[in-house]
């Protein structure tokens, strides 16, 4: 019996950078998917239009990070393996993106403090070190910054609009607030990748997300929730932990892959 | 029997004729979407290509094009590769191709943005109807029915019209 045998393997080193990629991907991903479920249901027709071409945008972002998450990972999943066979607790989005649509005045404010968080962290990840991932970013910036000056006006719209729009946009920011400390809290891999060059100083990137959505606010007419936002705990979706609302939504979007493995159309 | 090896400059002549499906007025050429096109010393052909928006639809479409229209054209074979950098820029469609959007009813880009991130109110010059010329218009939306356009409507000639979007 060799020596080597008795000796209990180290575990495997978590691959950080495909740990990374997932989060990049799944925000998207299901952001994206959930944005589609307006597709039909929109207020007006040139909205229904609109939510549909962000969803396929942020589908397209998506499946760029997906697609390097899976070389990276080198086990042979490429982007609709990720997107189609992973269970909920494999899924590594914030939990802000995964919430059901609910009213317009929540979709778009929750796309709105996704959209500059999304602007804040693409600027950040077009100087990464990582030449592939850099790119990405470069390429899905151009594209985000049409998103945030659609989220951006509807937040005028709705805050400064009706007595009604106003109540259910302030709403919407009372319940959303809570969810925004897990975009800029940082872990083990966020650390690892910033000290690396290769992903931005987490943290960091609050201020600037923050000025854009008080700016926006206070336009809006309306108010920042006082109460200090929670601090995000560790079980947060980077790390698996997801709403109920995650796992409807996945039965829903991977169903037809996974009644039909490998079929084509 | 050797295949003989394609010139790079069939290559291209080929391509000029592979229109882009959803904008069929301009080649996959004309737009930018060819970046460059390799022929190695056994004669392999790789078309380099980046996509419009990320998450444009049509690309797929026109990688198939691509390798039909070569196939068709007498270089079977050819490989397609996918890249992001440089990121693809309106900015790539040139002043002829930008005429034949306007004959098409769609106003072309304007030059891409740079500068803040954020610019709620875009300031921009109004866009110019590609029907009557005026510039008495206005952007309905900035989403239309492609990933690649916006919605407008002429005041002066009431008809509506696309905008090529500028990134």
């Amino acid at each position: 019996m060799s020596e080597a045998s008795v000796v209990p393997a180290p575990p495997s080193r978590p691959n950080v950078l495909f740990e990374y990629l997932l989060r990049c991907g799944d925000d998207r991903l299901v952001l994206g998917h959930r944005l589609s479920e307006w597709c039909g249901h929109g207020p007006i027709l040139e909205e229904d239009i609109a939510l549909a071409n962000i969803s396929l945008d942020l589908l397209g972002h998506s499946t760029m990070f997906l697609r390097l998450a899976g070389e990276v990972e080198g086990k042979g999943r490429d982007e609709d393996a990720l997107a189609y066979f992973r269970e909920a607790v494999e899924f590594r989005n914030c939990q802000m993106v995964e919430l059901p649509v609910g009213d317009f005045g929540f979709t778009m404010t929750r796309q709105f403090l996704f959209d500059a968080y999304d602007i804040v962290l693409l600027d950040a990840l077009s100087s990464s070190t990582h030449a592939e991932l850099a790119a990405i970013a470069t390429k899905a910036l151009k594209e985000a910054r049409y998103h945030i000056r659609h989220s951006g006006e509807w937040m005028l719209k709705l805050g400064d609009g009706t007595e009604e729009s106003h109540r259910r946009t302030q709403r919407a920011l009372d319940e959303l607030w809570r969810f925004t400390p897990e975009l800029f809290t940082a872990d083990a891999i966020d650390m690892e990748l910033h000290a690396a060059g290769v992903a931005p100083d987490l943290p960091a990137l609050r201020p600037a997300w923050e000025s854009i959505v008080r700016d926006v606010a206070d336009r809006a007419t309306l108010t920042i929730p006082h109460a200090a936002p929670r601090a995000a705990s560790t079980r947060d979706g980077r790390s698996g932990a997801h709403t109920e609302a995650l796992g409807h939504m996945l039965a829903e979007m991977q169903i037809v892959a996974r009644s039909h493995p490998g079929a084509s159309w | 029997m050797v295949t003989p090896i394609a010139a790079r400059d069939d290559v291209l002549r080929i391509l000029d004729g592979v229109m882009d499906p959803e904008v069929p007025v301009l080649s996959v050429r004309e737009l930018g979407i060819v970046r460059d096109v390799i022929v190695d010393d056994a004669g392999a052909v790789t078309v380099v290509v980046t996509p419009t928006y990320s998450g444009c639809p049509a690309i797929r479409v026109i990688e198939e094009d691509i390798v039909a229209a070569l196939t068709n054209g007498g270089i079977p074979n050819a490989r397609i590769r996918t890249t992001y950098a440089p990121a693809w820029t309106s900015d790539w469609i040139p002043a002829e191709a930008r005429e034949k959007l306007r004959a098409a009813g769609i106003a072309p880009p304007e030059s891409a943005e740079s500068g803040a991130l954020v610019q709620l109110v875009r300031e921009r010059a109004a866009v110019e109807c590609p029907w009557c010329g005026s510039r008495d218009t206005e952007v309905r939306s900035e989403f239309g029915s492609t990933a690649c356009k916006s919605l407008c409507v002429c005041r002066a000639c009431l008809q509506p019209f696309e905008l090529f979007k500028s990134i």
